[in-house]
């Protein structure tokens, strides 16, 4: 398995407030990884620090080998690494076809080009079209984002950062602020599409444990901005004082 | 329906106007075209990027300045030579304001631009050796196309071939402004106004857009400046005031900034609203000021936005 994402003792402080205080962290191609623990063990943080949004105080993060470390989001697009917000972060006025041709445009390194007409770029158009079957948004690609039902605008959000082809995707609680019964449903979406797209690493941060344990190969355990525990889900389960720290109930 | 013939009728109007024998009503359109052409590139700062930009008159005074500096002063009368020479100076004192200015977003963006609109009114105001001071700098009639047409009086320059020439400037500027609205670039500016995070996550370079429609704003002010001199004959600091900024914000909201042809339609029916109030009453400001703030409550879309409520309400 080749090693797609490595971060190294990271730490960030906010003030005197130690919010990562030396986070290892390995992620390869193959995996789904989900990172767990009770609110404010730092994993926004983490993720903002791994998407290379926020600087961290200490430590090193390398994507594919390169320093990405507060590299900002448009480069890790560029190289290959997208992210999805915990809240749903859509264009509101944008319609679903636009939106899929912002990620599809960026992808292609068309975003710039001030002359050409987009409603005849046949090569956006195809992409739009087949990111948004693959999310159960075909039949409405006119509609304004800001109209759409909360589990299609999380669907949106999602299918949006999967139309950059990245090569792994960073989640925050993509199935935050929908129905249980959504949620599966969701996540068989993210899952499927994944597969098709060649995705090859999901890493979400999640709080619902029947999807953790549902999807994850591995699971990371925050706990106060340390890794409690990096494991199999098995073994995660096994474990009785993380399982009481970081999931909060036995199992 | 009604607003495709609507629009046909204006066109048709605009271009048999000069024949009508109307000169006062044919040179009053003029300011609008050099308006519209002015808003058309602030429309792209804020209709599509979501700045709203309250020194945009410092990039029309730029161009009118230029447009009497290379008249009156270095003899060169070529008007396609002075728009070009207008856009160029555009780029090159856009460049490091918007380096500045699109740092920041919202009422801090508004005030920066603001600040640079009356920066540059003090120069042209106190550097008088450079730019004339109050009185301001004399525009010479320029060639058009290579036609010097000296035998023509003013009035039948101005309302003869300068009103053609400044209304094919327009259609040109509209058919430019209409592809970059249109292309991935105008969607990208538009994916910022609406969550510039989200686009930044999608990987598209924000500061970078925005620089760029600042830059594109500025041509189209300079380019719009130097045909609204010409009919004046004066490039004056007021052109640069933010009273004038002001005015420019005013047509904008006027005329509907959601739609691609309002900041045409708000030049030509400020202008005419205007003349109209103005040899109505002399508190013609407070009539303005009346009618910018019933806009503003009632129409938040503009003249543009209630043509297409009609047009919606019909079908």
């Amino acid at each position: 398995m080749s090693l797609l994402l490595e971060a190294t003792d990271v730490r960030k402080f906010y003030g005197d407030t130690c919010a990562l205080d030396g986070v290892s962290l390995r992620v390869s191609a193959g995996e789904f990884v989900s990172i767990i623990g009770p609110n404010g063990a730092g994993k926004t943080t983490l993720v903002n620090v791994l998407t290379g949004l926020t600087q961290p105080s200490s430590g090193h993060v390398r994507f594919k080998g390169t320093d990405v470390a507060g590299q900002g989001p448009v480069r890790l697009a560029r190289l290959g690494m997208a992210r999805s917000f915990q809240l749903v972060t859509i264009f509101p006025g944008l319609s679903v076809a636009d939106t899929l041709a912002v990620a599809t445009l960026s992808r292609l390194r068309r975003s710039a080009r001030p002359f050409t007409a987009l409603a005849r770029d046949t090569d956006v158009r195809a992409a739009v079209e087949e990111v948004a079957a693959l999310f159960g948004l075909a039949d409405r690609l006119s509609r304004p984002a800001s109209t759409l039902p909360q589990g299609d605008k999380k669907l949106l959000d999602v299918a949006s950062a999967f139309a950059l082809h990245p090569e792994m995707i960073l989640m925050d609680e993509p199935t935050s602020g929908v129905s249980t019964a959504d949620k599966i449903a969701i996540m068989e979406t993210l899952v499927r599409a994944a597969a098709r797209m060649g995705i090859r690493a999901i890493v979400q941060v999640e709080h619902d444990m029947d999807i953790v344990f549902g999807y994850s190969d591995r699971i990371v355990a925050l706990h106060q901005g340390r890794v409690l525990a990096d494991a199999t889900p098995a073994a995660i389960r096994a474990d009785a004082d993380v399982v009481a720290t970081v999931v909060g109930r036995p199992r | 329906m009604i607003v495709q013939a609507l629009g046909a009728a204006a066109a048709l109007g605009l271009l048999l106007l000069p024949l009508a024998g109307i000169p006062y009503t044919t040179t009053l359109l003029l300011p609008a075209f050099g308006y519209a052409i002015a808003l058309l590139g602030l429309n792209l700062l804020f209709g599509s990027t979501g700045l709203l930009s309250f020194g945009h008159a410092l990039f029309v005074a730029l161009g009118g300045y230029t447009a009497a500096a290379l008249t009156g002063r270095l003899g060169v009368r070529s008007l396609e030579l002075v728009l070009l020479a207008a856009a160029a100076v555009a780029v090159v004192v856009a460049v490091p304001i918007g380096l500045l200015c699109v740092r920041y977003v919202k009422i801090y963006f508004g005030m920066l631009t603001l600040a640079f609109g009356m920066l540059f009114y003090s120069f042209l105001f106190k550097f008088y050796v450079l730019t004339g001071g109050d009185e301001g700098m004399r525009v010479l009639r320029p060639v058009l196309l290579g036609q010097p047409l000296e035998h023509l009086d003013t009035v039948a320059f101005l309302t003869g071939p300068f009103y053609y020439y400044a209304l094919g400037v327009l259609v040109v500027a509209a058919l430019v402004m209409h592809r970059l609205v249109t292309s991935p670039f105008g969607l990208s500016l538009r994916s910022i106004r609406e969550n510039a995070a989200k686009a930044e996550s999608l990987g598209i370079s924000v500061r970078r857009h925005r620089l760029a429609a600042f830059v594109v704003a500025a041509i189209f002010g300079a380019v719009g400046g130097v045909l609204l001199v010409v009919p004046t004959g004066l490039a004056d600091p007021l052109l640069a005031y933010w009273t004038h900024s002001g005015n420019l914000v005013f047509m904008l909201l006027l005329g509907g900034f959601d739609h691609f042809l309002g900041p045409v339609l708000g030049a030509v029916v400020f202008i005419l609203l205007q003349d109209g109030v103005m040899s109505l009453t002399s508190y013609w400001r407070f009539v303005f000021g009346a009618i910018l703030a019933v806009v503003v409550i009632f129409f938040p879309r503009g003249l543009m936005g209630l043509l297409d409520a009609r047009r919606t309400a019909l079908s």
